[in-house]
């Protein structure tokens, strides 16, 4: 299991999914209510590191961060 | 890197910087201030941030920054900033302006395009997303099959 965490406006609690790699946690993720909206402008960190690779590793264990649009400052 | 609940004390904040580095040698300092303007019926903007990733972000800054022999720093607010205050100072020193003046612009600029951080306008004491001054950082769209890296033409 996985566990993907929502950040800043999504508003969402974290869930935990099955997923070997992001493309799958892509798949487990374009039906959710409130999520799936969000994943074509949010950018993804495997435990707190940034990736875009779409094919890149899930263990059990890891946590994912979904980060929707930004505006610091 | 400072983050403090609410407002910045900007001129404290500032001149602590100044006072730590009063004997570092550096020939230029270079301020920049964010204050929030009181526009579109808004009596606060409000932030969240993850830290975690913003500390690996200004991690980065720092060593870019140290290549050119010089340092950044800045401060965040959390939570609620009433208009007319600040949320968002940095700063860079730097031996000579020139290396000051060209980091202190490309750091607040990439601050606002890829910090782990969410803007909220504050009407009537409702929190508001604001989605349209918000920008996807890089790399957004991986889930979806669409990334803004290719669009862009950016390698990552």
């Amino acid at each position: 299991m996985i566990t993907v965490e929502f950040l800043g406006p999504i508003g969402k609690p974290p869930m935990e999914v099955e997923a070997g790699t992001l493309g799958e946690l892509a798949e487990a993720l374009k039906n959710v209510e409130g999520v799936s909206e969000w994943l074509g402008t949010s950018a993804v960190a495997i435990n707190d590191a940034m990736t875009a690779d779409r094919n890149a590793p899930l263990k059990d264990g890891d946590k994912v961060s979904i980060l929707p649009p930004v505006c610091g400052g | 890197m400072e983050l403090y609940n609410g407002s910045l004390d900007v001129k404290t904040i500032f001149g602590r910087w100044l006072d730590e580095h009063q004997q570092s040698n550096y020939g230029a300092y270079i301020p920049f201030v964010g204050i929030i303007r009181e526009e579109g019926g808004i009596e606060a903007l409000s932030f969240d941030i993850y830290e975690p990733i913003l500390r690996t972000w200004f991690e980065g800054w720092q060593a870019r920054a140290a290549e050119r022999g010089a340092i950044v720093k800045f401060a965040h607010a959390v939570g609620d900033v009433p208009v007319h205050t600040s949320s968002y100072i940095s700063a860079v020193f730097s031996p000579q302006r020139r290396v000051a003046l060209e980091l202190i612009d490309a750091f607040v600029e990439d601050f606002k395009a890829n910090a782990p951080i969410w803007k909220y306008d504050v009407i009537d004491g409702k929190r508001i997303y604001a989605e349209d001054r918000s920008t996807p950082m890089e790399g957004a769209g991986v889930l979806a099959g669409s990334q803004k890296g290719e669009e862009l033409g950016v390698r990552n």
